[in-house]
Order: structure tokens, then sequence, then C-alpha cells
């Protein structure tokens, strides 16, 4: 029953350990970039990979509070992306250095905002703190390096309006980054909101509205419940009832925005094949037991059929007892697995120290997932393995001959 | 009879040699009117531009001065979150500054392709003010008509490299030798703007077309109207306006 135990404590935890890793790879996307649900104009979703601020939504504040309203448990979280460039002065003020950047302009100043969470914020800060005030970003520490520059030190952002004009806003620098992917660490700044929205005349205005589910890792079948209902007219306010259909927002889930539904679909096939694999192994291993438990019990077998026991009924007790240890078994090991998958869950395995440079892409916290599956998955090795060890050791019972057996059992 | 066909083989030939050429002597001499009308040693003008983008318009109001084809210098009059921007170019370099930063910028590299303030122009088609018969060659390729003007086409082949378009197609008033309709091409073929150029005028000894509308073939905008108000050539321009001083 330990082995059993062991077996089922081993594939609940392994489950949500490989569930965990995997839906931490969809939902770095969905911190990043789209959301569980995103909310967009329908023109800006067309273009949405150039980050067409001059087509973006307006209202904002009356659609978030319909969002709110409509989608209570779901946390949004209006975002500006633009591509701008940065300009970096020497002592006189002219150009020292300059590069093209990407940014992010994301609710860092809010009070009990998400976002810096969301960004593995203040984790992956190399160098300085997180901003503070306004006028304060975040700049890839890398784009810092090449142009010599670091906390307290002041560059200019040249970009366009949303209605196209020019933009020049000096920042100072509170803190570097690390991307942790290439291009973005060649070039990318991150700001609050507001000073996005002052910079790039968007008052009352964002590219997106992220939605996250009240889920910890990505569930499309309750993004697209939500994006059903928003179509069917909940969230979407009255403020924006006016404008024009090419403007009007239109919600989108992750799933279904550029690339995604494919990264799902290798999320899912990687993760379900590991999760075969091991719980392939570990049935072995189970059947394994319940065979040689079988086996042990040769003898037994032999002299309860010498005592004129039924060979049926011997087969089927032998089955019946290898569904009660199996499950008990299970049940043990499925217990104790979940308590370590909550506990785990919830502390989470901080491999921060580990990693020589934590970065915004690698979270240094990994968690394994809590989903309806871990309930049942450790009963497949620890129930049916025992059962079909058992079953495949107990067919000798019909083959034992009465002439040899009191032979064999040396009477 | 051998001899008669290639008697007469030899006669066309020359005379398909002779027609090209006279062709693209006469393109060249198309191509010089042209200059003579829309270059100049220096000139100050007062503009508009109106953008007009995928969901507004705007205007933008501008002041602008220029000697020979290396210095300009634009001052941005309205709106008000414009006023006050100057650009700068001299030689091949581009200065932008703002009040708003109290900062001069350079613009260079691939950032000079970006449009200016969202508009269908590029830095580099407000910087380039060669003469057309510095960089292009020329050939009649076609005699038409367009809003109801005689027009000669011209296609324009970049002799140098360091050209924003190596194509341009270009329907000249055949009167009055001022572009009425440009195409700029990229190597492959890909037609990248058209510019339509309305009420030519009559300005000192010249004809200079007022206003265009820009239109960048890969954008989705409803192009760019660009007016001037007010120009005068050839009229004394103080040294210190080519300067970077001259930016704050």
């Amino acid at each position: 029953m330990i082995v059993v135990s062991l077996g089922a404590l081993l594939t609940v935890f392994l489950y949500s350990w490989v569930k965990g890793v995997m839906g931490d790879s969809i939902e770095m996307s969905s911190n990043f970039d789209t959301g569980d649900v995103k909310v967009v104009t329908r023109a800006y979703a067309r273009q949405a990979d150039q980050y067409p601020n001059d087509l973006a939504i307006l209202g904002v504040d009356t659609l978030l509070e319909a969002l709110k309203a409509g989608f209570p448990d779901m946390d949004w979280a209006p975002r500006i992306r633009f591509g701008a460039l940065a300009d970096f002065p020497d002592s006189l003020g002219e150009t020292r250095g300059q590069g093209p950047v990407a940014g992010w302009a994301v609710d860092l100043l809010g009070e009990g905002s998400r976002e810096p969470e969301r960004f593995n914020l203040p984790a992956a800060i190399v160098r300085g703190r997180m901003p503070e005030s306004r006028g304060e970003v975040l700049l890839a520490e890398n784009l810092a390096s090449r142009f010599d520059a670091g906390p307290g030190d002041s560059f200019t952002l040249f970009g366009t309006t949303m209605e196209g004009g020019f933009t020049f806003v000096n920042y100072t620098i509170a803190g570097t980054v690390r991307f942790g992917a290439t291009g973005l660490d060649r070039g990318a700044v991150l700001m609050d909101l507001q000073d996005a929205r002052a910079a790039f005349a968007m008052e009352d205005a964002a590219g997106e509205i992220l939605g996250f589910l009240p889920v910890f890792h990505y569930d499309d079948r309750m993004a697209q419940e939500v994006v059903s209902r928003f179509q069917a007219g909940a969230g979407s306010g009255d403020g924006i009832s006016g404008q024009d259909q090419e403007y009007a927002p239109v919600m989108i889930t992750l799933g279904r925005q550029a690339g995604m539904a494919e990264m799902l679909v290798y999320a899912e096939a990687i993760s379900g094949m590991l999760i075969f694999l091991f719980v392939l192994a570990m049935s072995i291993v189970l059947w394994n037991a319940g065979l040689l438990g079988g086996l042990r019990r040769y003898t037994e077998f032999g002299i309860r059929i010498a005592l004129g026991e039924d060979k049926g009924h011997i087969y089927r007790s032998l089955l019946w007892e290898a569904l009660v240890i199996g499950s008990i078994g299970s049940i043990l090991g499925t217990f104790v697995g979940v308590v370590f998958v909550y506990i785990f869950h919830h502390v989470g395995f901080n491999f921060s120290s580990m990693m020589q440079q934590a970065s915004m892409l690698i979270p240094g916290i990994m968690r394994p997932a809590i989903t309806p599956a871990i309930y049942y998955i450790g009963f497949i090795p620890g129930v049916l393995s025992m059962l079909l060890g058992n079953a495949l050791a107990g067919r000798g019972i019909y083959k034992r001959q009465t002439s040899r057996l009191f032979n064999e059992l040396e009477v | 009879m051998k001899t008669t066909i290639l008697l007469f083989a030899l006669i066309l030939f020359t005379g398909l040699l002779t027609l090209q050429a006279q062709e693209q002597n006469e393109a060249l001499t198309i191509l010089e009117k042209v200059d003579r009308n829309l270059s100049a040693q220096n000139r100050i003008f007062e503009s508009s531009m109106t953008i007009h983008g995928r969901r507004t318009s705007r205007t933008i109001t501008s002041k602008s001065w220029s000697r020979g084809e290396k210095e300009a210098l634009t001052e941005y009059l309205s709106p008000a979150s414009e006023a006050g921007t100057k650009m700068l170019k001299l030689e091949d370099q581009l200065w932008i500054y703002t009040p708003s930063a109290d900062r001069t910028i350079q613009i260079s590299g691939h950032m000079l392709r970006q449009s200016v303030m969202g508009s269908d122009l590029s830095y580099e088609d407000m910087m380039d003010d060669r003469k057309l018969t510095e960089v292009y060659s020329a050939e009649v390729v076609a005699r038409d008509t367009l809003g109801g003007e005689r027009v000669v086409v011209l296609q324009l082949t970049a002799r140098r490299g360091d050209v924003a378009y190596p194509v341009q197609k270009m329907w000249i008033d055949a009167e009055k030798f001022v572009p009425l309709r440009q195409e700029m091409y990229a190597r492959s073929g890909q037609l990248l703007k058209r510019v339509d150029l309305f009420e030519v005028r009559r300005i000192q000894d010249r004809w200079f077309p007022t206003r265009m509308v820009y239109r960048d073939m890969l954008k989705t905008g409803g192009g760019t109207e660009f007016t001037v108000s007010s120009i005068v050539f050839d009229t004394q321009i103080p040294e210190h306006i080519f300067s970077k001083a001259s930016l704050r």
C-alpha cells in the first residue's frame, strides 16, 4: 500500500508540475502581451502587430467601468504599446547617442495595481529601483549600458502622438531591467500609463485593455465564454455605443491572437506527452508491484486450492484485494499529493537564487497547477495498474493441477 | 534586292537611334525646365499641411527658409502643441528642436525614412531638394492629358545610389513645365508614393504648384495636403538662420 500511495503521490505532483510549467509559459504571454482576453478597436485588431495608436480605444474610463461591472471577477488593465526613439544627451544637451525602443505603458504607480507583478518586477531590476513618481521609467539594461546611462540619468523619448504629431518628453531612468529576450533587451522601455497618455496625447485612451481571468492559468473555454457575454452586450458600456463600428471595441481571447493558437496546441501536446510517459512509467512500476505481490502468494493459493476453495473465488478475492489496496493507496497518495500541490502552489518554488540573471521573461518562481485532474490522475496507476498486475499474476491460479499441487506443496 | 533590304534596315535602325536620342534630349530639356521652375537659390515660404489620418484630420502651419539644396530651416507655427518646434537641415544632417523638452535631437539613419508628424512625407522627402537633372536620367514614355492639360510623361531613373526613390514617373505640364503628378517607385517596381500637384501659379518669373496632395501608398490614411500660402524666391536670408543657434 505504501508503494501504491507513493506512486499516486508522485503522479499527482508531477502531473500538476508539468501542467504548471507549461501553463506558466502561456501565462507569461498572457501577462506580457495578450491578456487572457484583450479589448481593442476593430481597426486596431487588424494591425495589432504594428500597435497603431491612432486606432486606439477612446473613452477608456467608461469602458473600464462597464467591463468591471460586467465581469467583476476579472482584472482589467489598460495598456499602451509604442515605438519611439530614445535620445541620450551629452552635458550640453546635444545628442550623444540614440536608438529605437519598443515601449510598454502600464499601470506602474496605481494603488493595488498587479501590473508590476505580471511583469515580474521588481525581481528583474538589475540596477536602481521601481519608478515611484511620474516621469520615472525602467529601461532595458543592455540599452542603458550601450549608451552608458543608468539610474538617475535622463533621456528624451521622441515619438508620435495618437494624432501623428511630434512628441518629445524627458524621462529619468529609475532602474534598468533584464527582459530575457534579445530583441527587447536591445531596446525597450517600461513606463507608467499616465506618463504615456500625457506623452502621446492619449488622455482617456489606450491601445488595448487586457483582461485577466480569476484562474491561475489560461482557460480557453472560460475566455470564450467571457467573449460571448461581451458580444452579447455585457461590459461593453453605453459610452461607446455611438462610436463608428470601425473603432468599436472588440474582445479577442488569447487563443485567437496571432500565433497563440499554435502555442496552445504545442503546450498541450508537450504536457500531454510528458504526462502520458510519466503515468505510463508509474503504471508499469505499480503493475509490476501488483504482479510480484500476486506471485509471492503462489503457495497460499495452492493451499487454498488444496483445501477445496474454488479457483474463481480465489481469483476474484485477489482482484478485490488489489482493488481495495489500490483504492486506499491511491486515496492516501492523492490526498498527500493534493496537499503538497496546494502548499507549493501557494508558496512556489523559488529558482531565482539558482539563476545568475533573473529576467522579466523567465519567472524566478514556478508553481504546480491546480486542475480537476489532480483529484483522479493518481488512480490510473494506483488502481488500474494494481488490478492489471494482480489479474496477470492470478492467471496462474487456473493453471494449477491438483495432481501436481501436492507434489509442489510437498504433502 | 538584298542590298535594298539591308539599306532599308540601316536607315530604319539609324532613324530609330536618332529618334531615341531626340527623345532623350527632349526629356532632358523638359527636366531642365522643371528644375528652373522648382529650384531656386533660396526661398522663404509659409505653408499649411493637412494630414488626413484614418480617424481625424489635423492641420499644421509652418514657415520655412531654404538656401540651395543643402540648408533649410522650418519652424512650426501651429497648432499650439507643435508651435516652436524647429527642424534644421545642414548638408545631409537633420536636427529637431522642441521647446517642450528643450532638447535638440539629431535625426539620422533609418529614422529619416519615418513619417513627419504622421504625414505622408518622410524626413527624406522633406530634405531632398536636389535638382532632378542632377539625380535622374529621363526618357519620354508617353504624351497624354491630365486634368485637361497636355502632359508629357517622363520616366526618371536614378543615376546615383543616394536617392529615396530609384524610379519616378512624372506627368509634366507640356506648356508650363511643372509636374502635375509624380509617382515614386522602389527598385522592385513597387509604387511607394504618389503626389498630385494643383493650382500652378505664376510666381516671380516661374510657374509653381501651390497645392500638393501626397499619398503614401503603403499607408491607409487619406493623404496629406500641402498648401503653400506664400512664397518668395531668391531673396536675402540672414546667415544665422542656417545655424544650430537658430533652433533655440
